[in-house]
């Protein structure tokens, strides 16, 4: 079953993501931030990561950056969580090593889907 | 699949308020002068976060709302709009708008649509204001393709990845996955670039693939596949029954742009924004602050719990090894086992009441925009100092002293500090300062609120106090008792009764709220220097602070916070009034004495008031001595209600269990006054002055 | 098939009483219980029972019957009282347990009317086991109208 690290610092997003993906049948483990991403990630091997961006501590960009330097997550899948009228930190993510990205906002249907899609 | 959105609804709702009170103190302090970009990323997160979440759930209204409110912060973040006071004003008045909007939200009630309009209208000004110099180009940035074509059957595709294209995540496989769902996928690759097997990096693509796609398919859906690594390669895309699309692709980066600011087509009239800006101040609060009977806990308490717990585990089967084959000589262990067994179940009892404990600043968070709005209304200047905000008490507690505490605050602001050119004649800096303190002393959470300004008037007190015969013609009181005057119910100092002191609660009721947690308030005035109310309260209403005393067979707790004193009778200082109600004189003092077997009905063991003891108490602002046969222990005790499977009884706030398993009852010292002076209770079946006014 | 319920029945001063079986908590001995002032005598005071406390009520006392010293055999009967504002658990001193019966719901016959010498209010009705007669009580009525309310009219 493929793991999934949901990063989101909003609680009610962690647990839309979380119950839409557990439903969905992938494993899920939680982070608030972009730090607590990297903790979880330096014990836990996951097989995508999902982050949004704004976050405290660590943002999202932030985290999908340092996580492409360690090498388990050199080429594990990063999406971005993101809203239309951030076209920018799409780019800032694309250059940060982020796979792709999901406008928010989402429902859990296009969630699915596009997890699917990258997961194969 | 379906999911109910629904149930993710209260936890958005829960995390959304918080956000406002996040934003709210941002931009208190932003309000400062304070353009510290930390700051006001933490207010956009915020905003953000709510955009986000009601976008999600569904809550479209205020997403849009909430969208200008970012737009306007990420500006500021970016250096691209300055922080003013006026954006400042209007960012608070949408928060206190928008708290409004989800209450409405979460209670299904209905919105006050015209207040929304009105804020966003006022947003929607700001935002188009010139200086908001250098907004990014409006326009959406993904040029229309030439989708007119829906039945171009063959597209040409050729598709070269750069190098670092895996290095992201995205494998080309994924996408032709895709397309092959598009329609019938042909693909050729071209292994030209390959490189040497000596330098070949496995981690680097080297391939390119020349793609055939044939079937009714858009241009967009085919854009939307390679959405994600449209930088990360060079893609061209053709249509081979339509030959002339060449300048639609070729894209290897877009034009930049923040984009759908021209959707936005909401501009109210300006006449609309001009309104009372107090009314807006009034409507805050009442969602925020709706009771929610659950608690948030911090990771550490549990974790000292479980550590805890775990403890305790272990002395379990310490304890139980050695009961297995006990010899006497193990004595020693079994007692060290027992005293550590007893040490963590205190601990562990009282971590478990510390769950219920949360850091002041819940009460206090309300009061920078409080001061913040009240002074500005007055034409104060006002600085509000606030300390020990991390300081625990009990959330009921925390949730009763919140009205208090905004009371007192308001009399500070109202009374407490002058006006500037007042301040200045007597040589005081023009701002006042207003200073909120909170620490823990001796079990008990001191709650201090403290002004610079002019001090209680006693001469004026003592007039009104007299006007109002609240206190006997010709009777001075100490200058204690003059302040102690304020908390008499019916006085209210405020020459011109404001609207925001007097709202027809006074001192007194503040001070009945406080005792009625098992608290006292006292006042420390000096004039021209100010004044400071000091609150105490118990930390927690589940845990008082006792002594035990016996009468008859019986043991009693009597709370501490009420006891004054307590003293041998000497005869000679006992009086009988008419012949039959007793007092004691207590230096300059009279105070009826209370025999508690008589109040509560009991067998007596000694009846003889010579060479007793009495208890010394005050409630409700009433002094009395209660005789009682024995002081025993002081103890923590837990209070258990009588209400339960009882009802309520006079003279008694509940009941605890001793250590021996019994149940004493827990005295209600106000209530058990009370009672003293009804007949029929009480052999001594007369009227007992009270000691207020025998004082 | 009627359906028939279960009793536990006691002994006080003589008579057997029954109450609904579902509504015992539980069982125990006399233990001393601490007085609450200014309450009506058959309320004995109040006991721990495992962290809560639970008003006792003496329904000898309560009856009006003939006081007697708690003995070996006398118990305390934990009963759950159910009333409009909740549930409360109350205990009942009687002098000794009796058996548990049978009873179905036409096997309990209207009480009497005694006029106003003695108080039927309480009593469910009348049912006889094995050719002796067992009260069957009205705990709720019992323990909620007199008990409670007359304390409320005394604090009034």
């Amino acid at each position: 079953m493929a793991k999934i690290l949901a990063v989101d610092d909003s609680a009610s997003m962690r647990q839309m993501v979380t119950f839409t993906l557990k439903n969905a049948g992938f494993e899920v483990v939680e982070a608030v931030d972009g730090q607590d991403a990297l903790k979880v990630a330096q014990t836990t091997k996951v097989n995508l990561v999902l982050t949004d961006v704004n976050m405290p501590n660590m943002d999202g960009i932030t985290l999908i950056r340092q996580l492409r330097a360690l090498p388990a997550y050199k080429f594990i899948p990063m999406l971005m969580l993101t809203t239309e009228s951030a076209d920018n930190k799409k780019n800032e993510g694309k250059a940060a090593g982020a796979t792709g990205w999901l406008v928010k906002p989402f429902n859990p249907d296009q969630l699915v889907a596009t997890i699917k899609k990258v997961l194969g | 699949m379906s999911i109910d959105m629904a149930q993710f609804h209260q936890t958005f709702f829960e995390e959304s308020f918080e956000g406002l009170d996040l934003m709210e103190s941002g931009l208190l302090d932003l309000d400062a002068g304070d353009a510290d970009i930390d700051l006001i990323n933490t207010i956009f997160r915020a905003a953000h976060s709510i955009k986000g979440g009601s976008g999600t759930f569904g809550f479209k209204r205020v997403c849009e709302f909430t969208h200008i409110m970012e737009t306007l912060l990420d500006e500021m973040r970016d250096k691209r709009r300055k922080v003013t006071q006026e954006a400042v004003n209007i960012l608070l008045q949408s928060v206190d708008c928008l708290r409004d909007m989800l209450a409405s939200e979460r209670n299904g009630s209905r919105m006050d649509e015209d207040r929304v309009s009105q804020i966003q209208g006022m947003l929607n000004d700001l935002f188009n204001k010139k200086e908001a110099s250098q907004l990014p180009a409006a326009g959406n940035t993904a040029p229309k393709e030439d989708n007119h074509d829906p039945d171009a059957q063959v597209w040409h595709i050729r598709f070269i990845p750069f190098p670092n294209l895996l290095a992201k995540g995205n494998d080309p496989v994924r996408m032709f996955r895709e397309l092959d769902l598009l329609g019938e996928l042909e693909v050729v690759a071209n292994i030209s670039n390959l490189a040497e097997f000596s330098s070949f990096n496995p981690e680097e693509c080297y391939l390119s693939w020349n793609l055939t796609l044939k079937g009714a398919v858009t241009m967009e859906s085919i854009k939307e596949i390679f959405e994600w690594v449209e930088d990360d390669c060079e893609l061209d895309i053709r249509s081979l029954s339509q030959e002339k699309t060449a300048d639609a692709v070729e894209h290897q980066s877009r034009p930049e742009g923040a984009g759908n600011g021209s959707e936005k087509e909401k501009n109210p009239s300006p006449e609309s924004i001009n309104r009372d800006s107090s009314k807006a101040i009034d409507k805050r609060g009442a969602p925020a602050t709706a009771e929610n009977s659950s608690i948030r806990v911090s990771i550490d308490k549990i974790d000292g719990l479980i550590n805890m717990v775990g403890e305790l585990v272990i002395i379990q089967s310490m304890l139980a090894q050695l009961g297995k084959d006990f010899d006497i000589d193990q004595l020693g262990k079994l007692r060290d086992g027992l005293s550590q067994l007893e040490r963590n179940t205190r601990e562990l009892q009282e971590n478990v009441m510390r769950i219920r404990m949360l850091p002041i600043s819940f009460a206090f968070n309300r009061f920078p925009r409080m001061v913040h709005d009240l002074s500005q209304k007055m034409g104060k200047q006002i600085e509000l100092k606030m300390s020990g905000e991390n300081t625990e008490l009990d959330k009921t507690v925390m949730e009763k002293i919140v009205d208090p505490l905004v009371h007192l605050v308001r009399n500070s602001v109202d009374h407490g500090v002058e006006m500037p050119e007042a301040r200045r004649a007597c040589g005081k800096p023009e701002t006042g300062l207003v200073h909120l303190n909170a620490y823990h002393k001796g079990g008990n959470i001191v709650i201090e609120i403290s002004d610079d300004g002019a001090g209680l008037n006693k001469e004026r007190i003592l007039r009104k106090a007299q006007e109002k015969g609240l206190i006997k013609d010709g009777e001075i009181p100490s200058e204690e008792g003059i302040n102690e005057l304020i908390f008499l119910p019916g006085f209210s100092t405020a020459e011109v009764v404001s609207d925001v002191s007097g709202r027809g609660v006074g001192m007194d009721v503040v001070k009945k709220n406080i005792q009625a947690l098992g608290g006292k308030i006292e006042i420390i005035s000096r004039e021209g220097k100010g004044t400071s109310f000091i609150i105490r309260l118990p930390l927690t209403l589940a845990i008082l602070d006792g002594q035990l005393v016996s009468a008859g067979d019986q043991i009693y707790i009597i709370p501490l916070v009420s006891i004054i004193e307590s003293l041998q009778i000497i005869e000679g200082n006992v009086n009988l009034i008419a012949g039959k109600a007793e007092v004691y004189k207590l230096r300059d003092e009279y105070i009826p004495i209370i025999r508690l077997y008589d109040v509560f009905n009991i067998p007596p063991k000694n009846t003889d008031l010579k060479g007793g003891l009495l208890v010394v108490v005050e409630g409700d602002g009433k002094k009395a001595g209660i005789f009682i046969d024995d002081l025993l222990d002081q103890q923590q005790v837990v209070i258990k209600s009588l209400e339960t499977n009882f009802k309520r009884v006079e003279g008694v706030s509940g009941a605890t269990i001793l250590g021996d398993g019994t149940v004493a009852l827990i005295m209600d010292i106000s209530s058990l006054i009370r009672l003293s002076h009804q007949p029929g209770y009480t052999n001594h079946n007369v009227t007992i002055l009270s000691a207020s006014k025998a004082a | 098939m009627s359906h028939s319920n279960q009793y536990l029945t006691f002994m006080l001063a003589g008579e057997e009483y029954g109450v609904d079986i579902l509504r015992v908590q539980e069982i125990k001995g006399w233990n001393k219980a601490t007085p609450i002032p200014n309450t009506p005598d058959y309320i004995q005071g109040v006991m721990n029972l495992r962290g809560t406390i639970v008003p006792i009520v003496d329904l000898r006392n309560r009856f009006g019957l003939e006081r007697v010293d708690y003995g070996i055999t006398t118990v305390v009967i934990v009963l759950k009282v159910m009333a409009s504002d909740g549930n409360r658990t109350m205990g009942i001193v009687v002098d000794a347990v009796s058996d548990v019966y049978n009873v179905s719901a036409d096997e309990i016959k209207q009480t009497p009317d005694f006029g106003r010498s003695v108080s039927v209010d309480f009593i469910k009705g009348l049912a006889a086991v094995s050719e002796k007669m067992v009260i069957i009580l009205d705990i709720d009525h019992l323990l909620n109208s007199s008990a409670i309310k007359n304390i409320d009219a005394m604090v009034n």
